[in-house]
């Protein structure tokens, strides 16, 4: 019997964990962020509300994620287009939100 | 260097770090794993890419269950709200009914989710049970496992019943933290009731009625075991809500790759709702 404590159960695939490294990454790279320069670098943008660097980062992946699954649903499954949108949504966010 | 605060605090916050890991972020990975693969058993794995969110999203079933969810959670939420706050203002605020009025309350939230669909079953059962004989015998045709509209009247009606009490509660304790000295200013100004009301009660509400709306958004948009023991989501699929239609799919069908893609989809629908309810209550606390 192959017993294993292994992670077969949880089916990683590459894009996965490429998927995970860079959210991970991007986490870690707010902490350095924050040690460099701390406070979170608070203001009040464009929705009216006060957002962190933090909260950047989640408005960022939450659009992201609703900006693929729209093209998914109504452009098809070359989401490289739906990639950049993302980008240029992440930019918009950091810079005005 | 200046250290600000003693960061060995930060020790103890690894307990519930290790656990939100165990229970939370294992799951989800596995589940982002599974939405973009293809399984027939065996723990044996074949890459399909994002096909599964495709179809989840052109899938009219997945567009049905969500509207169908999205139906039942604005019709409680329009119920629950306005007559949780009419229950809490008609509430006593001093005297021997207090602690009654609030036991009775609670009651309902106290009894588990599967007897609540259980007792609901039976008694709204057309032929035996005491609301659904009653409402035949008052010559209107009614049968909630025949009848779509019926079931969905039924399942709302045991929504109501289970968890206006909680808008109730927060409400009331939300009324009763405000000061008296608001109420004899509105008396000296021969404020009307309503006026009191609109402008005294409800603006202290708001942040407590905030979350009152975010609990019951929450709870109703995941909704699973009330209306799986009262209709099994039937007749047909009328009642089938989001969740049901999950479990069917990924236990009854074992289809864990569509089951997981939706359930993803499901997640960031949950997520964004999450974030624009803390938002409003964020903009909240800054006004006042």
């Amino acid at each position: 019997m192959s017993a294993s404590f292994g992670l077969q159960w949880m089916a990683w695939t590459g894009p996965t964990i490429g998927f995970f490294v860079f959210v991970a990454a991007s986490i870690a790279l707010m902490g350095l962020w924050e040690k460099l320069q701390p406070g979170g670098a608070p203001r009040r943008g464009i929705l009216g509300i006060d957002t962190t660097r933090g909260d950047r980062l989640f408005i960022t992946y939450l659009g992201s994620g609703f900006i693929h699954l729209a093209w998914l649903g109504f452009l098809g499954s070359f989401l490289w287009g739906a990639l950049i949108v993302s980008v240029i949504y992440a930019v918009i966010v950091f810079r005005w939100v | 260097m200046n250290k600000l605060s003693n960061q060995r605090a930060w020790l103890f916050v690894v307990p519930v770090v290790l656990l939100v890991a165990f229970n939370a972020l294992i799951p989800l990975m596995t589940v982002v794993n599974y939405s973009v693969q293809e399984t027939f058993g065996n723990n044996q794995f074949f890459w399909h890419g994002v096909g599964w969110f495709e179809q989840v999203l052109k899938s009219e079933r997945f567009h049905a269950s969500l509207l169908r969810q999205l139906a039942f959670t604005t019709m409680i939420l329009l119920i629950e709200v306005p007559l949780g706050i009419a229950v809490a203002l008609c509430m006593p605020r001093k005297g021997p009914w207090v602690s009654v009025c609030l036991v009775l309350m609670a009651l309902p939230l106290l009894i588990p989710w599967n007897v609540v669909g259980a007792m609901w079953n039976i008694f709204a059962l057309p032929d035996i049970g005491l609301l659904g004989k009653m409402i035949n015998g008052l010559g209107i045709d009614y049968n909630f496992t025949q009848q779509p509209v019926a079931a969905w009247v039924t399942t709302v009606l045991m929504d109501v019943w289970h968890w206006t009490s909680l808008v109730v509660l927060l409400t009331y304790a939300g009324l009763c933290s405000i000061p008296d000295a608001y109420y004899q200013a509105a008396r000296i100004d021969g404020a009307s009731g309503w006026a009191v009301f609109r402008f005294i009660q409800l603006p202290k509400l708001n942040r407590v009625l905030t979350i009152a709306i975010l609990l019951r958004f929450m709870d109703s948009f995941m909704i699973y075991t009330e209306p799986f023991v009262l209709t099994g989501g039937g007749p047909g699929n009328t009642t089938t809500f989001l969740s049901i239609d999950l479990v069917k799919i990924a236990l009854g069908q074992f289809d864990l790759g569509p089951a997981a893609a939706m359930s993803l989809i499901y997640f960031m629908v949950v997520l964004l709702v999450c974030w624009i309810f803390y938002t409003a209550m964020m903009r909240n606390e800054g006004q006042s």
